[in-house]
């Protein structure tokens, strides 16, 4: 093996492929088979972390960055005047083996430009996965990139050595699309999604009856759209990524803000900041409407496009919505003790817990951890001490906001862990 | 007066303890283990025998009150070595054999001894999860896959049969530097092992001594693509350190220098 040609591939091709943000290895049942390497059953591990604070869960490489495509977004466009470099299917292979054995990763996120059709590059990427599953018994997880138009069949039969697979629609609307990225449909996408959707269905239906079928595509799908290139408002994000959630059942949809790698005059200039602050509004309220019950048409909606950037969108909601406070912590059930402002879901649950051995008052509160400063507006509990129910949203974003510096730090860096200062941010 | 009883270091010694605890009726009792029983003017020092069978009958019945969740929480709390941490499991001990259905117990976060417990418990379970993480093998000349580590807790029990699960078919030992033990895999089982560490494997002028060529250019690719895959335009130092503080970073193959 010449490690110098290995060493200068690597460098490339990962760099090549860092923008995409996914890094999940969870939600597999893979398990270790014949005593062979690998197990892919557990939770997911974060190994390492990159200097900007991204877990490095995964190998995460292109195959190779030759592409005829030519996506103005994307730093491996064909008109890019770049290094390009190909890995050889035994390379991979390799890699993936031993890095895996030194505990480096849980396995392989194996993507790649778009060499001579979709088809062709497809077939490449199957047979490094096939090569690990089948030859080197390797039961770690593997993800893998479909490619916008590979054809039916091999999108099946990806679907037998991966754990997850993924097609990023990176433009939320149509019309973004067709400004940057002329050459490829919204349909390209969707295609390949659809059909990895169906089997998935008919896989777990057939394994119902069937205990020897094989398993396919433990981990599901997900996808990945880039925030800020395109001019799109909030509203346009959330509403195509609950659209793709619901159609395809994703798992997960992630959140790429743009990093400027292009003089092309239809995108942000290089030099202008990665939205990160938005990126992480984003997720916030992604995760309301995973894990926190909200539908999305209470968050974002004709009258609010766009989230609020100065404080989360949970407050944002609560804020517009006061008649429904204070929320009495003792009684109140699941549903609308999630949706007071500063308490997370690990509250929650802690306080439907204390609370039946008995009353729960500030004490109580503060101690399993929620954050005061913005849930004393809006909750009340086994206490005679109350803040006044007669604030106006306005008068309530002001004392949250300003409620002393130091306090404004502790809110942002206990309950969200994301950034320093509002100019400095950056979202896990 | 009060009673401060010492046991040998062990689980089953602490369990034992508690045996004794209960069989004396006991109060005002304060539990540490030998090495840091310090005998005081006022207290009336009892060093207690580890037996197996007690210890044994104090977990079924804890099990069967509080609950095997329960149980799992006592001993990562156990794990965490935290001074007085002892006192605070025989508080919720003694609170189980007070309450009348203890099943769910261990959840009464209104108590601030327990949710100190569940604190503790998840800080342990965060460093077993780094050890997941952060444990770096090290291919050496005799085909043995090594990894030291320094973890704040003693969480090597509980990372077993992760690594067991995952790496079957390569021999591998994963060494705690500073409890001296480790846990060896052979092929076929794992096994707690007790031995002498040469003091240089650690040294980057020695790893040629002890490590395989391969080994050495697997640690540069991937000190390589650590590099590779940073986003300078997004750096955010205090997220990182956040994720993989700087204690870490002896063990970590990523964080070394090239060699």
């Amino acid at each position: 093996m010449n490690f110098d040609r290995i060493k200068e591939k690597l460098n490339i091709l990962a760099d090549a492929a860092k923008y995409d943000v996914s890094c999940s290895s969870s939600g597999s049942n893979r398990t270790n088979k014949d005593k062979g390497l690998g197990n892919a059953s557990g939770m997911g591990i974060c190994h390492t972390y990159t200097q900007d604070g991204r877990c490095v869960s995964l190998l995460k490489i292109l195959l190779t960055n030759h592409c005829i495509f030519d996506c103005a977004y994307c730093v491996t466009r064909k008109s890019n005047d770049i290094k390009r470099a190909a890995f050889k299917v035994q390379e991979v292979v390799d890699l993936t083996i031993n890095f895996y054995r030194r505990n480096y990763i849980e396995g392989l996120f194996l993507s790649s430009g778009i060499f001579k059709n979709p088809d062709y590059t497809m077939e490449r990427l199957i047979q490094v996965a096939k090569k690990l599953r089948e030859e080197e018994n390797f039961n770690g997880y593997i993800h893998l990139k479909s490619i916008p138009g590979a054809s039916d069949e091999l999108m099946r039969e990806a679907g037998l050595y991966a754990d997850r697979l993924s097609v990023n629609i990176e433009i939320p609307t149509k019309e973004g699309l067709k400004l940057l990225a002329p050459d490829k449909k919204r349909e390209d996408f969707t295609k390949p999604m659809q059909k990895i959707t169906n089997e998935i269905i008919q896989y777990k239906s057939e394994k119902k009856i069937i205990k020897s079928t094989p398993i396919y595509a433990p981990a599901g799908q997900s996808t990945q759209m880039i925030v800020g290139a395109s001019g799109e408002s909030d509203a346009a994000i959330m509403y195509t990524a609950a659209h793709f959630y619901k159609k395809f059942q994703l798992k997960r949809v992630y959140y790429s803000g743009y990093v400027p790698i292009s003089y092309d005059d239809r995108l942000p200039s290089i030099g202008t900041e990665v939205p990160v602050l938005r990126e992480n509004r984003l997720y916030q309220t992604n995760w309301l409407l995973r894990f926190y019950g909200f539908d999305i048409r209470e968050l974002l909606n004709k009258e609010h496009p766009n989230l609020d950037v100065d404080i989360d969108p949970k407050l944002g909601w609560a804020l517009r919505n006061l008649d429904q406070f204070p929320v009495d912590v003792n009684r109140a059930d699941k549903r609308m003790l999630a949706r007071i402002p500063g308490v997370g879901m690990r509250s929650v649950h802690k306080i439907l817990y204390a609370r039946k051995y008995r009353k729960l008052n500030w004490e109580h509160l503060k101690a399993i951890g929620i954050s005061m400063n913005r849930a004393k507006y809006f909750l009340v509990c086994d206490s005679s001490y109350f803040e006044s129910k007669d604030r106006t949203p306005e008068q309530l974003k002001d004392l949250i906001l300003h409620g002393g510096k130091s306090k404004f730090n502790n809110v942002y860096n206990g309950q969200l862990n994301l950034f320093e200062t509002p100019q400095t941010k950056r979202i896990a | 007066m009060s009673h401060t009883l010492s046991y040998d270091n062990t689980f089953e010694g602490f369990l034992s303890t508690v045996f004794y605890v209960f069989e004396y009726k006991l109060s005002k009792v304060k539990i540490v283990k030998e090495e840091r029983f310090a005998q005081t003017f006022f207290d009336i020092p009892i060093i207690v025998e580890t037996e197996d069978e007690k210890a044994t009958r104090i977990w079924r019945w804890l099990a069967k009150e509080a609950g095997r969740g329960a149980c799992n929480d006592l001993y990562r709390a156990y794990l965490s070595e935290l001074e007085g941490i002892e006192d605070d499991l025989l508080y919720f001990i003694q609170a189980v054999a007070k309450t009348k259905d203890a099943k769910h117990l261990i959840k009464n976060f209104a108590d601030p001894t327990i949710l100190k417990i569940s604190k503790v418990v998840r800080k342990v379970g965060r460093e077993k999860h780094r050890m997941d993480a952060f444990v770096r093998f090290r291919e050496t000349k005799d085909g043995l896959y090594v990894a030291t580590v320094e973890p704040d807790f003693d969480v090597l029990p509980l990372i077993t049969s992760h690594f067991e699960k995952r790496y079957a078919d390569q021999k591998w030992l994963i060494y705690d530097l500073k409890r001296n033990y480790g846990i060896y895999y052979d092929l076929h089982k794992v096994e707690t092992v007790k031995m002498e560490m040469d003091k240089n494997v650690n040294k980057a002028s020695y790893s040629h001594l002890f490590f395989t060529e391969n080994e050495l250019a697997y640690q540069e690719l991937w000190q390589n693509y650590f590099k590779s895959v940073d986003i300078v335009s997004r750096r955010n130092t205090k997220l990182h350190l956040q994720h993989v503080p700087k204690r870490y970073w002896k063990y970590l193959s990523e964080k070394q220098p090239f060699s």
